[in-house]
């Protein structure tokens, strides 16, 4: 089970720590690269939860290598807290500000929206079969 | 090199995100995510030591990807902290929901000031 968890939040973390070369922010700017990757994986762990705890049982393992793992590893509070006290730091405390709400925000409505869209695609593809 | 930095710091990070979450976890009865809280106010305050430590030269960048992008980031989680706050919403304790939302971020707020500060008390 620790091995499961540690592979994947080496997964997670190295696919974040890829984005963040591939799109770097400046010091001072708005971190929209961290925004992007907690919000993909927020979006991620709705229509993960949604498939594990609604269509199927999975392996034991499963859920601790996707979601404690892979997406925990990619998701971070860390950055995101500490982005926000150097954006006050750089006295840029409205954009800090928009980037705490922001983030929250899309956080929230990610992993709400993406589970709802799933269970939604659930049902259209259970009727299908049905109907056939 | 820089990649198996961050490999090993996450390697340690998220076991122990998921230990100590189960340690905090049975030792409470409230449906509020205890465990999620602490990792994520413990993480912010290692992280804001360490960038600290980074701005006054105490710390390379090598220290900055092994702890901070891999153990920090690892340790720390926004996918379980969203999904537990939207839970809590679902079930109907939309109050903890929100007290959750609210008491993490000023936690890891708190915590990211907190540690700046003590690496300039150390090292500044």
């Amino acid at each position: 089970m620790i091995g499961v968890v540690a592979a994947g939040g080496a997964i997670g973390a190295v696919a974040r720590y890829g984005a963040t070369l591939l799109w770097p922010t400046a010091a001072g700017a708005f971190p929209w690269t961290i925004l992007a990757v907690n919000v993909v994986g927020c979006a991620l762990m709705g229509v993960l939860m949604v498939l594990i705890t609604e269509l199927f049982s999975p392996h034991r393992l499963v859920r601790p290598f996707l979601g404690t793992g892979i997406l925990g590893g990619f998701t971070t509070f860390s950055t995101y807290a500490v982005d926000i006290q150097q954006l006050v730091d750089a006295r840029r405390a409205p954009l800090a500000l928009a980037y705490l709400a922001g983030t929250l925000l899309a956080a929230l409505a990610a992993v709400w929206g993406a589970g709802a869209a799933t269970r939604e695609l659930l049902a259209v593809l259970e009727r299908k079969e049905r109907a056939a | 090199m820089n990649w198996l930095l961050v490999v090993a710091g996450a390697a340690v990070g998220a076991p122990l995100r998921y230990l100590t979450d189960r340690l905090v976890q049975s030792r409470h009865d409230s449906v509020f995510p205890w465990g999620t809280f602490t990792v994520n106010a413990i993480g912010s305050w290692i992280l804001g030591m360490l960038s600290g430590a980074v701005a006054v030269g105490a710390a390379s960048s090598h220290v900055q990807l092994l702890l901070g992008t891999g153990l920090c980031g690892a340790l720390t989680t926004y996918s379980t902290f969203s999904y537990e706050t939207l839970r809590l919403a679902v079930d109907g304790a939309r109050l903890y929901a929100v007290a959750n939302a609210v008491a993490s971020v000023a936690a890891g707020l708190g915590a990211a000031f907190a540690g700046v500060l003590c690496a300039r008390a150390l090292w500044g």
